[in-house]
């Protein structure tokens, strides 16, 4: 476990977007994954341990409460793209990008997405994790995995063009 | 923002970027891609937001917090080593052990290995394969490697069936004859004649039964056929428009037994 450390903290600091939670989620995640692990029986520990930091963040204060979180409707079967998951109406994630843009880093780019977009693009880009780890770990559906990563992407590659632009 | 055109394929395309493709859906991209400019866009967009991202965004653990955390395992830690105090000194319970020394999985190269396949996919020619037999009993060898006999492990057809989906341009027919005892294990993905296929793993008590499906090219039933390569039996028939080969070191006779139960199984 210990070799993932860094993978927790990763994942905790970019879904909290702040230090100090990020450390009290990988407290409390290495706490639930040391009581756990004695029965833990799979292969792949580095996913484990961040379903579980993911658990620890989503439940501890800030993101239990919905504030942030932008529900998404699951899409269809996987290697569809639904429009609406493209182009969504909802909380306009592209406005808060826009907001961002002029700091023009990539950093404050993703922290300015959405969880549910930014959450798989951090597995994805820092974590190199398989769209299969990234399913489990959020409890997601591939298809809708890969959908999010899209739209991630897309909005990050167009809000860094248009403030390239201005 | 417009909504832009879109194509149903602009997801392969990010996969492929993510590796996620086996060579047989990235040749058929390619073939894809070369003719549809909205997919050629998008290639261009994830290309740049991959740029936009680089390994100085990674929060690797401060030392100060990682001091912290260490100091909070190891006061967790100390109810159950004195517990277990019979045992040597400190960390050398197994289970301490494996948690302190499992390594971090290789991630990258899958990509470099995915690329090059499409490119050997692209690039080869099959002609025609010569022995499908040969193919079949290296294929199963290969798979009763430790580790690489299912991707699927599940004794449920209606887990199996739906994990091929997406990875395979066919519904491969799944079915559970446990009560013939040959229960099903799993399944996982296989390349056999040039072609990807699909390959359920079933058992008689300690022998693993590979059995390989693919569509086949006429559709009229052929009746089962029973070869021997390498000390290995085989059992090829075909069904319902697909090619099936069964093959094992069970004895021959009870590998037809097989093919006759899989045959009548609804």
């Amino acid at each position: 476990m210990l070799p993932h450390l860094d993978a927790a903290y990763n994942l905790a600091r970019w879904l909290m977007r702040d230090a100090a939670a990020a450390e009290d989620v990988v407290q409390e995640a290495m706490l639930r994954a040391l009581t756990y692990f004695a029965s833990f029986k799979g292969v792949n520990p580095r996913a484990w341990l961040l379903q579980i930091v993911r658990n620890a963040a989503y439940t501890s204060q800030g993101l239990d409460r919905g504030v942030e979180f932008v529900p998404i409707a699951a899409t269809g079967e996987p290697g569809t793209v639904a429009e609406d998951d493209l182009v969504s109406t909802a909380d306009d994630p592209e406005a808060v990008l826009i907001k961002a843009r002029g700091e023009r880093q990539a950093r404050d780019l993703i922290a300015a997405l959405p969880i549910e977009l930014r959450e798989p693009l951090v597995l994805r880009e820092l974590e190199e994790m398989s769209y299969k780890e990234i399913a489990e770990i959020t409890r997601t559906p591939i298809g809708t995995v890969m959908s999010r990563l899209f739209r991630a992407r897309r909005l990050l590659a167009q809000t860094a063009a248009r403030s390239e632009a201005t | 923002m417009t909504a832009a055109p879109e194509c149903d394929h602009v997801l392969l395309v990010q996969a492929e970027l993510d590796g996620e493709l086996d060579a047989a859906q990235a040749a058929a991209l390619l073939v894809h891609r070369a003719q549809c400019p909205i997919c050629e866009a998008a290639a261009a967009e994830l290309a740049r937001a991959r740029a936009l991202i680089g390994q100085d965004l990674y929060h690797a653990m401060p030392e100060d917090v990682r001091g912290r955390i260490m100091a909070q395992i190891t006061a967790a830690q100390a109810p159950r080593r004195a517990a277990d105090s019979r045992r040597a000194a400190s960390p050398a319970l197994g289970w301490w052990r494996r948690w302190l020394s499992e390594w971090r999985l290789p991630a990258a190269g899958f990509g470099l290995g995915a690329a090059c396949a499409a490119l050997l996919a692209v690039l080869v020619v099959v002609p025609r394969p010569p022995d499908v037999a040969e193919e079949i009993v290296s294929g199963h060898i290969r798979a009763l490697q430790p580790g690489h006999l299912e991707d699927v492990p599940s004794t449920d057809q209606h887990t199996v069936k739906p994990w091929f989906d997406g990875r395979i341009d066919f519904a491969p027919p799944v079915k559970d004859l446990a009560a013939q005892r040959f229960p099903l294990r799993g399944g996982r993905l296989d390349y056999i004649a040039g072609r990807p296929v699909a390959a359920l793993v079933y058992q008689r008590d300690k022998h693993v039964i590979d059995l390989f499906v693919w569509p086949a090219s006429e559709s009229a039933a052929r009746p089962a056929e029973t070869t021997e390569r390498q000390g290995y039996n085989a059992v090829h028939w075909t069904q319902d428009g697909m090619n099936l080969w069964a093959v094992s070191d069970l004895e021959a006779g009870q590998l037809r037994e097989f093919a006759e139960d899989w045959r009548r199984s609804p």
